[in-house]
């Protein structure tokens, strides 16, 4: 029978604006917890894999942990599309024999050493290298003033708001679903602070007519760690496993991370399409069978966006789905019950996945019943996770 | 604002744009002010963002075009906060679906903010760059109502 990978443990650091640390003490913390939770040595750890724009490097975190000696390293391109995506690297890494323990860790101080929201513009212009970001933004945007990811998110979703009679008002009913959530979950920077549909209308805009501020996912500091192993190893680790059934990356052609303003058909997101279709197929499953999604909400557009191309519903009936609190815990779908990437912190799309492990394994603040498989989505890679 | 997007006074301060080994072609044609398109020298398929290969026919001989300029607008947004670097005041940024059946970003002048509208009808422009280069712009076509 062929191998089965499964997350054997999760960590993290405290999410902050200001963590007074080295993203590798931030990477390290992160790393030996999700080490503690899963039981296992770090010294048996034989596999690292990140993002190509994490700050650390696979030689220091293993300096810190002792690693004996590391069987396979990899990072992924494309921002927050390499999230979910680790976990189906690493699980194609345990499953072919490369190595048998990864660590997969995100860490950043991304509120106080850097802010991704701020406007990029090179010092002068001329020719650059943009290998490993998966978007042409700083190419084809920059010089127009769509200079902040949410410019460039907002232009990939005004055609299809228009598409659909989508308004900013729709697009609120995510950010407070998810704010609902962080507020009872004390991981989360606004717990204790919920908001409402007012409270949304009333923000800034950020990008006219499409993102207000509180459709933005938060700047964070904070490091996250996920162990993945063998599912026969996990089953003799300390916590209780939780099999990768499927994942999956699907970066169809023209397609590209944020900028995504080539491919045929912008009513759509074709990765997603892509990631959806491959992740049915290799599991048996249905949307159906997923009692919870843990969908990248870097902006509340990604959510509708892909609770379409995942087939949760169809194209252009999310503003609906989200609404009378059906993506809430109790409601037919519970969607980022961590309060997501807007509500708990903005860990590049990895607290994202812990909260589906912590779901699976029965221990979430804001726990949703009778849960047997999870969706964790980044738009170019997705998985599908169960207890079962 | 006239159709060169010209301030009043001073100098342009929109940033200059940056680019790949690739694109160069189509900002020297900008400063000639040319909007360029690339063509498959082999299977006559135009591209964009440019590249040094056709993903039709995978020749890797390369002509420039000269597009028409002319197109309507796809998607378009107005960036508030944090405010753009260079722009006295928020732009609209646009994305253009050109005759010729490629997109590009850009931004649409000589229209109020309440009156850009998806599918409009809208004409390449050219405006400077402090670093005294250029970029394409787009202003509404010929005939068409202002805003």
């Amino acid at each position: 029978m062929a191998k089965v990978a499964a997350i054997a443990g999760i960590g993290q650091t405290e999410f902050s604006k200001n963590s007074g640390r080295s993203e590798l003490q931030l990477a390290a913390e992160a790393s030996k917890a999700a080490l503690d939770d899963a039981g296992i040595d770090p010294a048996d750890v034989d596999g690292m894999i990140t993002f190509t724009i994490d700050g650390n490097d696979e030689i220091g975190l293993s300096r810190c942990l002792g690693v004996r000696d590391l069987a396979y390293t990899t990072r992924i391109p494309g921002g927050g599309a390499a999230s979910v995506a680790t976990i189906h690297q690493a699980a194609a890494a345990v499953t072919s024999g490369a190595c048998e323990v990864v660590v997969v860790w995100r860490a950043m101080n991304e509120r106080s050493q850097y802010r991704f929201g701020q406007p990029i513009v090179p010092p002068s212009g001329g020719v650059v290298n943009v290998a490993g970001n998966g978007t042409g933004s700083l190419l084809w945007c920059m010089p127009f003033g769509a200079q902040t990811p949410a410019s460039w998110e907002a232009l990939a979703t005004q055609h299809y708001m228009e598409t659909y009679g989508v308004t900013n008002r729709d697009l609120g009913y995510v950010s407070v679903a998810q704010r609902k959530h962080a507020a009872t979950n004390p991981l989360a920077w606004f717990f204790g602070k919920p908001i409402t549909l007012e409270d949304h209308q009333q923000s800034k805009w950020i990008v006219e007519p499409v993102l207000r501020l509180l459709d933005c996912c938060q700047e964070s500091d904070g490091g996250v760690a996920i162990v993945i192993t063998s599912l026969e190893r996990a089953r003799d680790s300390k916590s209780r496993p939780v099999r990768i059934v499927a994942s999956a990356q699907s970066i169809p052609c023209e397609v590209e991370v944020i900028s995504n303003y080539y491919h045929a058909d912008l009513n759509l997101m074709p990765e997603a399409r892509g990631v959806a279709k491959r992740l049915y197929e290799r599991s048996g499953l249905t949307p159906k069978d997923m009692q919870l999604a843990m969908i990248y909400d870097a902006f509340t557009p990604q959510v509708l966006k892909q609770l379409e191309a995942f087939g949760f519903c169809g194209k252009g009936e999310a503003k609906d789905f989200v609404k009378g609190g059906n993506i809430e815990v109790g409601g037919a779908l519970p969607v980022n019950t961590n309060g997501g990437l807007i509500g708990e912190a903005y860990i590049h799309g990895m607290n994202n996945i812990t909260e589906a492990v912590r779901q699976l394994r029965g221990t979430a603040t804001n726990q949703v019943k009778n849960l047997t498989n999870a969706l964790v989505s980044c738009g170019m890679a997705g998985a599908i996770l169960s207890n079962g | 604002m006239t159709h060169n997007e010209t301030p009043a006074a001073g100098p342009a301060t929109r940033p200059d744009p940056v680019f790949t080994a690739d694109a160069v072609f189509f900002w020297e044609g900008i400063a000639r002010g040319e909007l360029l398109g690339q063509r498959c020298a082999d299977c006559k398929k135009i591209t964009h963002p440019p590249r040094p290969m056709c993903p039709a026919c995978h020749s890797v001989k390369r002509e420039t075009v000269k597009l028409s300029g002319r197109g309507k607008v796809a998607s378009w947004v107005i960036p508030r906060h944090p405010a753009p670097v260079g722009f006295a005041e928020a732009p609209i940024v646009a994305l253009i679906e050109l005759e010729e059946g490629i997109r590009l970003v850009s931004n649409v002048i000589d229209v109020g903010a309440l009156d850009v509208r998806g599918g409009m009808a809208v004409e390449v422009r050219f405006a400077p760059t402090r670093g005294g280069k250029a970029v394409p712009v787009f202003a509404p076509a010929a005939g068409t109502a202002r805003g």
